[in-house]
């Protein structure tokens, strides 16, 4: 994926004089990552370079040269390092267009490696798409292909409006086939459907797509066919895809590598059930990570939603038509912790 | 009022236009700077003790990466001088902020050296008690900790106990903009609190002149209002004299202080960056020339405070130490996934204890072989 990624910013400065690209460490070495490997030897230091060491001044530089008609797009180094430049995001980047009653947009991208599973000391870990996926203005995307990076970052450079684009860390290293002649139908705003399938809807985005997958391989083997749907795009959250999938299923798990609370997996749930109430069979479960401060590497499996969870909660779909008590059992579980703590 | 500004008021906060500097590369001492007075022989011994230490222990952690016992280490090697100064110019009231960089000023300050690298073995909490210690947990998100420095400062202050705050930052933490706002609240509140630039020449890949245009950056200080020194940081004798100068005149309420230490970071930003990407190896080597352990050394030798038996005793203790490090970190990290729900709130939420009863019942599960 991450060459897809370096490919994706190559052809786009190319194809495009007055995109630029900029941040921390992005020029000589690359980026930490290596995802704007060789732009400066190719582009040059006037349109791939290194900044001081100011996020809020990065996505500031970033609208201004936005206003002044270029295509900015920026590298926050980490998940957790993109906050000082929150203010920026959300006050600016996110309501330039609504401010101005479209008169001036911002066709800016705000890239953002975030998640886990790499083995990251504190604050390397961080998955804050929902921070910006709450906040009105702003695209939010993440893809889980080398295919969807390709042309999701196209896609995003190309949008009139702010981008946010989150790089699932652990899937930089994942292998995939790219063509970049046939292009994939627009992904920004589209979910697709990854693996067909008729008992179970499991839609996930990101970093929790492979793990989906892999819950659908294992289900399979038990006789459990899993409809995998990846979002792709947050924001604009591709509704249509997701209900006529749910629809043909009855059954849904909603996967998220992020904590759990107020987060995108809970906006999903909720317009499914919103949306597809009497196609349901059961309610709609949420996978997710805990609401824990992202944990050190040697529990990190504990904290990740893996296939285990992802499996226990399709098999709580009430494939026997009984109703699901867990919810019952582990507040019974919280009475007992209760009284013995 | 008179919106003039008076000469003698921007003098006073203008650092040296050359850095301080005591003791010259080869070690021969150079004339005593007159504004400050240099620090007891017995100091600049037992700083030299601690260097020898620190050095070994700093090897020792890297070993430890390739080894797969530490996620993570950021070398202090090159930046001895500016490390120990730091730890020796604070008494046990004051309060030091360190970054990921400084393991061995925490360990000249007297931190167990296994709890130093706690949040480097990728543990979530950083082994130490700061109240015990005074010292602040080693702070990653870059300047982030020189503001809490100057609160903590003006806490100190409003509890009248005295005591001084000395916050350390790298180079490129001086861009971001907490950096600003810290030495702005600092000027404005007179707080007791030091701030140790340890200007290492990189930040990651990008070199200082990529970084600001300042002419250096202790002239960074006098736009808030605050005094301002650089140093060489590679002279163990001249830091350690203008840190504390910097300190004592924080503690007699003469407000805040900032200092630039001229350094160089010997090793790659971490185990893990490529530093042959962004620079040359003869860069690397002239630095190394300059190494500052070596200048005490002769520096001390010269003047006759060490001999061969000091030498030989501090590098015993550094073994000794290096020896414990590798021992006590030898082992598999241990850790309890259950732990994760433990320190997240006072009490935990009834959410928290409902997925921690759902974790335990997986591991359970798991530990009766039941795993999926
Ligand atoms: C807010 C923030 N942005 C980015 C990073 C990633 N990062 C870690 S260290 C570093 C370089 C810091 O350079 P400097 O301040 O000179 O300190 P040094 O590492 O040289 O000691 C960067 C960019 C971070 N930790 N925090
Ligand atoms: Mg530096």
């Amino acid at each position: 994926m991450a060459a897809a990624l370096n490919g994706a910013l190559r052809d786009a400065m190319r194809d495009d004089g007055d995109v630029l690209v900029f941040g921390e460490d992005v020029g000589p070495l690359g980026g930490v990552f290596r995802i704007t490997d060789g732009l400066t030897a190719e582009f040059g230091a006037e349109r791939c370079f290194d900044t001081p060491l100011a996020e809020a001044g990065i996505v500031g530089l970033a609208v201004g040269l936005a206003m002044g008609g270029f295509r900015p797009v920026v590298e926050m180094q980490f998940d957790a390092f993109a906050y000082p430049a929150f203010e920026q995001i959300v006050s600016h980047v996110a309501k330039a267009r609504n401010r101005t009653r479209g008169r001036m947009n911002l066709p800016l991208v705000i890239r953002i490696p975030f998640g886990g599973g790499i083995g990251g000391v504190e604050h390397h870990s961080d998955s804050s798409e929902a921070y910006y996926a709450h906040t009105p203005g702003l695209k939010v995307v993440t893809p889980a292909t080398a295919e969807d990076a390709y042309w999701l970052l196209r896609d995003a450079v190309a949008d009139p409006d702010p981008v946010v684009f989150m790089e699932p860390k652990r899937l930089y290293w994942a292998r995939g086939e790219l063509d970049r002649g046939a292009r994939s139908a627009a992904p920004l705003g589209r979910a697709v459907v990854r693996r067909p399938g008729r008992d179970a809807t499991v839609v996930a985005y990101g970093p929790a797509v492979p793990v989906a997958l892999e819950a659908a391989r294992e289900a399979a083997a038990e006789g459990v066919e899993l409809e995998v749907v990846d979002l792709r795009s947050v924001v604009p959250l591709d509704d249509a895809t997701v209900t006529a999938s749910v629809r043909r299923t009855g059954r849904c798990v909603v996967v998220q590598e992020a904590q759990g609370f107020a987060g995108v997996g809970a906006e999903v749930a909720a317009r499914v059930q919103e949306r597809c109430f009497h196609s349901l069979a059961a309610p709609v479960l949420r996978v997710a990570g805990f609401d824990v401060p992202y944990p050190p590497p040697v529990v990190e499996r504990a904290h990740l939603p893996g296939v285990g969870r992802v499996l226990d909660a399709v098999f709580r779909l009430q494939f026997d038509d009984e109703p699901d008590r867990t919810h019952e059992v582990s507040e019974r579980a919280r009475e007992v912790s209760r009284v013995a703590s | 009022m008179s919106s003039l500004t008076s000469r003698g008021t921007v003098d006073r906060l203008l650092p040296s236009f050359s850095p301080v500097r005591v003791v010259a590369e080869d070690g021969v001492p150079l004339a005593a700077p007159e504004a400050y007075e240099l620090p007891a022989d017995a100091l600049l011994v037992d700083a030299f003790r601690r260097m020898v230490v620190g050095r070994r222990f700093d090897a020792q952690a890297t070993v430890l990466t390739r080894q797969g016992r530490l996620a993570v280490y950021p070398s202090s090697r090159g930046q001895e001088a500016c490390q120990i100064a730091s730890a020796l110019a604070l008494r046990g009231e004051d309060w030091l902020f360190p970054t990921y960089r400084d393991s061995v000023a925490l360990l000249a300050r007297g931190l167990d050296p296994v709890e130093i690298l706690t949040l480097l073995r990728g543990e979530w909490h950083c082994g130490y008690d700061p109240a015990a210690w005074r010292t602040a947990p080693q702070c990653t998100p870059l300047a982030t900790q020189t503001v809490h420095a100057v609160g903590l400062a003006d806490a100190l202050r409003r509890r009248g106990r005295g005591g001084v705050v000395l916050a350390l930052v790298g180079d490129g933490g001086t861009s971001e903009g907490d950096f600003h706002e810290a030495l702005n609240f600092a000027g404005v509140l007179r707080a007791p609190v030091v701030f140790l630039v340890q200007n290492n020449g990189y930040a990651i890949s990008v070199p200082l002149a990529r970084q600001s245009a300042a002419p250096a950056l202790a002239f960074k200080g006098v736009g808030y209002g605050v005094a301002s020194e650089q140093v060489d940081g590679n002279d163990l004798v001249a830091t350690l004299a203008v840190v504390t100068a910097a300190v004592e005149r924080a503690r007699a309420g003469e407000g805040p202080f900032l200092v630039e230490a001229h350094t160089y970071r010997v090793e790659p930003h971490t185990n893990a960056d490529d530093a042959t990407r962004y620079r040359e190896e003869t860069e690397v080597a002239r630095w190394r020339a300059a190494d500052p352990l070596a200048r005490l050394e002769r520096y001390l030798r010269g003047r006759g405070l060490l001999a061969d038996g000091g030498v030989a005793a501090a590098e015993e203790e550094a073994e000794r130490v290096a020896g414990e490090v590798r021992e006590r970190l030898g082992g598999e990290m241990e850790a309890d996934p259950l732990e994760m729900f433990r320190h997240v709130f006072a009490e935990p939420t009834p959410q928290l204890v409902e997925q921690r009863a759902l974790l335990a019942a997986e591991l359970a599960a798991d530990a009766e072989g039941g795993e999926r």
